[in-house]
């Protein structure tokens, strides 16, 4: 080239390397700080969290035993510090146990969903094409039957067990995350390091994988929070109109037995609610502070 | 020309920045003036702060960006104690901006002649008939074809230079004192650029306006400027008569930057023996793009991108592949890299068919041909550390992970990183690092083409001959051969023994660079060559010993 080696070095690029960056979860964390209404739903979460850690700690043995005269008030019996219901039923037990069944309810339904909701947008929206018209007419599909009558149909043809509820509510919400890895890879698959990676010669499925699934994944990640809130609530729907599990003590189950005597004893039905209310409200102010944390365009 | 009072003063103005920027202020004490009938270049690098001193002047910094000293005068009127209402009877009126990209500073929605329109509606009492007399009268001063067919075009309708006339009629239509330009032909071909800046000139000449005209390209300085001002990270370096600046630079850093101007004149063409291997051989390659039509409307027309389209390329040489937006060169190298396939026609590496080849054929093959992207921040995975990223084409063609890092520490080194770069991910570094590591990527697999596909265009100018140089460094070392896209004709002339000028998806004439830049034969290479901004200019190859000496 015309340009001296001198003049190169005169003018202008440093070849040495801008400071170092805090770490990426330290970054993350700064931004998610910034949101109070993010923090207090972390904590939230932090303490329903403890509540199904503890559970056996605080409240050992069977929750759905009797442990004092059925409908006795809240703060009158320390056996029962919250009351119990129309079978004698510790109800702070049931809170303390159903925390459990509703965390892991949200958390596997979530992953099913996110987990089909993933390969069906990937494999749509990186091929695109006759196979993205066949698989987006078949979320179509989905989508026009309300996902509540499904899952009421799903739950009625396999039983009303834990797993099959699980199952059923990770069936009938994985069409709007598949609809949303599908955009994101149609943005992303043209950008050019995957047509890099492409040159390199990487198969096309690490390339959906390797190249393009992490830059989709952050606003799957916020959206997973509110599956895991509507999960929830499905499931305490469900356990409303008598669906539920009976053999484990949930949410939905407490609020759906407390309703024959929501005008005598209201704190059977609307104690479970609370519990209900935090845990969904946690997951949706979490959901906004991980938005705002892991997509920083939107920061303004 | 330049004897009149000065339109537009800028004293001692500083701008600062939000706390947390890289530095406290965009502009420190620039002290500028522009006067009636001159042309005046401020002329920077990316982040000189060159665009903000414009938006100072017409009062549309960004938030938190803010004018923290000095004056800026307008015909020798203070602008700090006006109120926001004056502001807005000023803008348009007695200063008009004309942006760079004319598409998305026109309102897609409303009618050329009704955006002239508002203009006129806003500043003015015309009524309807002379104000639509005006529009014509400008449009066809900016020298539209067909100015009352354009006046009722929507801005998609037009042709980008097109689009860029609508903007300057805009400007002018209220005959301000003042036209600031930034950059107003950076997003147009060669050819239409010229005509714009031509009609610049012609427009400051007949009106005597002031024009303060932002950009970074030395050539269009070269080509239109009264006056130089360089600015360097918000300071003026240099001020002066253009003829001056552009041939007898004063500071250091102007002389650095104008010594990275590619100049026109290029080198001794590389010593390729006549029977040096044929790396890369295309045999009428031909693609058409058809989109694919909705479910019930109507097919697009189908685009020819590639027409017949045949070259050779030996060992060590390097074929520049030169032509403006649309000339399908982009398409070229795409399809000799497989990133889409031709619609007929061969492409031969080392005599193996790689635009039919099988799945398995085609990833054993690619490591022989490899790509530098234009933009290095899309082209890296941001999610991926630097010796990943480098490492990891080795890794897919079967190499153990520690040897193919070591192998990725040695590639930073040789494109001049420090190892220890490779622990960082891409956003951290800056343009001309960043494409180092893609060329670094690009080299992992030890290939015998580089497809490089205006890999500088996306630099500023002094780090575009640093990479230059480095690409050109590693060719000789490496005895790579390398397929050069770009529509900058003089980065061509500095790096490729060959040129292939491409018009409309076909070759209209190749040959030896020297011969094709001194005696062009097709008229389009002719019309090309005659556009390349400061043509006349030769960027004097400055002394460098006086740096540092007495």
């Amino acid at each position: 080239m015309s340009l001296d080696p001198d003049l190169a070095t005169a003018l202008v690029e440093p070849s040495e390397l801008p400071p170092e960056e805090p770490g990426r979860l330290a970054v993350f964390w700064r931004r998610f700080r910034r949101n109070r209404a993010a923090v207090f739903g972390l904590v939230l979460f932090v303490l329903v969290v403890a509540a199904a850690l503890l559970a056996d700690v605080i409240t050992p043995g069977d929750p759905l035993r009797r442990v004092a005269q059925p409908l006795t008030d809240p703060f009158t019996n320390p056996v029962a510090p919250l009351g119990t219901d129309q079978l004698g039923r510790d109800i702070l037990a049931g809170l303390m146990h159903g925390a459990r069944v509703s965390l892991m309810i949200g958390v596997v339904a979530t992953l099913i969903s996110v987990g089909i909701g993933i390969v069906i947008g990937a494999v749509a929206g990186y091929w695109g094409g006759w196979v993205d018209d066949v698989l987006m007419r078949f979320t179509d599909a989905f989508q026009t039957v309300p996902s509540f009558i499904l899952l009421l149909a799903l739950v009625a043809i396999m039983g009303a067990s834990l797993e099959s509820i699980i199952f059923g509510i990770g069936i009938v919400s994985w069409t709007s995350p598949a609809r949303m890895v599908r955009a994101e890879f149609m943005s992303l698959r043209h950008r050019e390091f995957v047509e890099a990676a492409r040159s390199l010669g990487q198969r096309p499925v690490a390339t959906i994988f390797r190249e393009i699934l992490p830059n989709a994944l952050p606003p799957v990640i916020v959206f997973a929070s509110v599956i895991m809130a509507t999960s929830i609530l499905l499931e305490s729907a469900l356990a409303f109109l008598a669906l539920g599990d009976p053999n484990h003590a949930s949410w939905g189950n407490m609020i759906g037995q407390g309703r024959s005597v929501l005008r005598s004893d209201w704190y059977v039905a609307v104690l479970p609610g609370i519990a209900i209310l935090l845990t969904v409200l946690s997951f949706s102010l979490m959901g906004e502070g991980l938005n705002e944390a892991l997509n920083p365009r939107q920061k303004k | 020309m330049s004897d009149g009072a000065p339109v537009l003063e800028f004293r001692d103005l500083t701008v600062a920045l939000p706390p947390g920027s890289d530095r406290p202020l965009a502009l420190d004490g620039l002290t500028l003036q522009v006067r009636a009938g001159e042309i005046v270049c401020l002329v920077g690098e990316s982040g000189s702060g060159k665009s903000l001193a414009a938006l100072a002047a017409m009062r549309l910094l960004a938030p938190g960006v803010q004018v923290a000293g000095g004056t800026i005068r307008l015909d020798g009127r203070d602008l700090a104690p006006l109120s926001e209402a004056e502001m807005r009877g000023l803008r348009g009126d007695d200063m008009a901006m004309i942006f760079q990209e004319p598409m998305t500073a026109l309102n897609p929605q409303k009618r050329v002649g009704w955006q002239i329109d508002e203009v006129l509606r806003l500043h003015t009492d015309l009524d309807r008939r002379a104000r639509r007399a005006r529009i014509r009268e400008i449009l066809e001063e900016v020298r539209i074809p067909d100015p009352a067919g354009a006046a009722q075009a929507y801005p998609h309708q037009l042709s980008g230079g097109q689009r860029q006339r609508v903007m300057i009629a805009m400007a002018l239509v209220l005959r301000p004192r003042l036209i600031i330009a930034d950059e107003p032909t950076t997003a147009l071909d060669v050819t239409t650029q010229k005509q714009v800046l031509a009609l610049i000139r012609d427009i400051q000449r007949g009106e005597g306006a002031g024009i303060l005209f932002i950009t970074h390209d030395f050539g269009v300085v070269a080509e239109i400027a009264d006056r130089v001002a360089v600015l360097r990270r918000g300071e003026l370096v240099e001020q002066g008569p253009a003829a001056e600046v552009l041939n007898r630079p004063q500071h250091p850093y102007t002389r650095a930057l104008i010594a990275a101007v590619p100049a026109l004149i290029p080198p001794p063409p590389a010593a390729i023996p006549p029977d040096a291997p044929v790396v890369l051989k295309a045999e009428g390659l031909d693609k058409t793009f058809s989109a694919r039509g909705t479910l019930f409307g109507p097919r697009r027309k189908p685009v020819q991108a590639v027409r017949d389209l045949s070259f050779e390329l030996r060992r060590g040489e390097t074929l520049g592949v030169v032509g403006e937006s649309g000339s399908g060169k982009t398409t070229v190298a795409r399809i000799v890299t497989r990133l889409i396939q031709p619609d007929s026609g061969r492409v031969l590496i080392g005599g193996e068919d790689f635009a039919h080849a099988k799945p398995a054929e085609v990833r054993a093959l690619r490591r022989h041909i490899q790509m530098v992207f234009q933009d290095p921040m899309a082209s890296l995975n941001p999610r991926k550390r630097v010796i990943d990223l480098i490492a990891q084409g080795p890794m897919i063609h079967g190499m153990k992970k520690a040897e193919a890092h070591a192998r990725a520490r040695s590639l930073l080194e040789l494109v001049e990183l420090s190892p220890a770069a490779g622990e960082r991910y891409p956003h951290e570094f800056s343009g001309g690092q960043r494409q180092r590591i893609g060329i670094a990527r690009a080299l992992a697999l030890e290939p015998r083409v580089i497809v490089a596909d205006e890999p500088v265009s996306a630099l500023d100018v002094s780090v575009q001959a640093q990479v230059l140089r480095l690409l050109a460094d590693l060719r000789a070392r490496l005895q790579l051969s390398l397929l050069f896209v770009t529509h900058d004709l003089r980065v061509a002339a500095q790096l490729c023994d060959r040129v292939m000028v491409m018009s409309k998806g076909e070759v209209v004439e190749t040959g030896p660079t020297a011969e094709v830049f001194s005696d062009p034969q097709h008229p389009y290479t002719q019309s090309l060559i005659a556009s390349i901004p400061g043509r006349d200019w030769t960027p004097p190859r400055v002394a460098l010993e006086t740096e540092g000496a007495p």
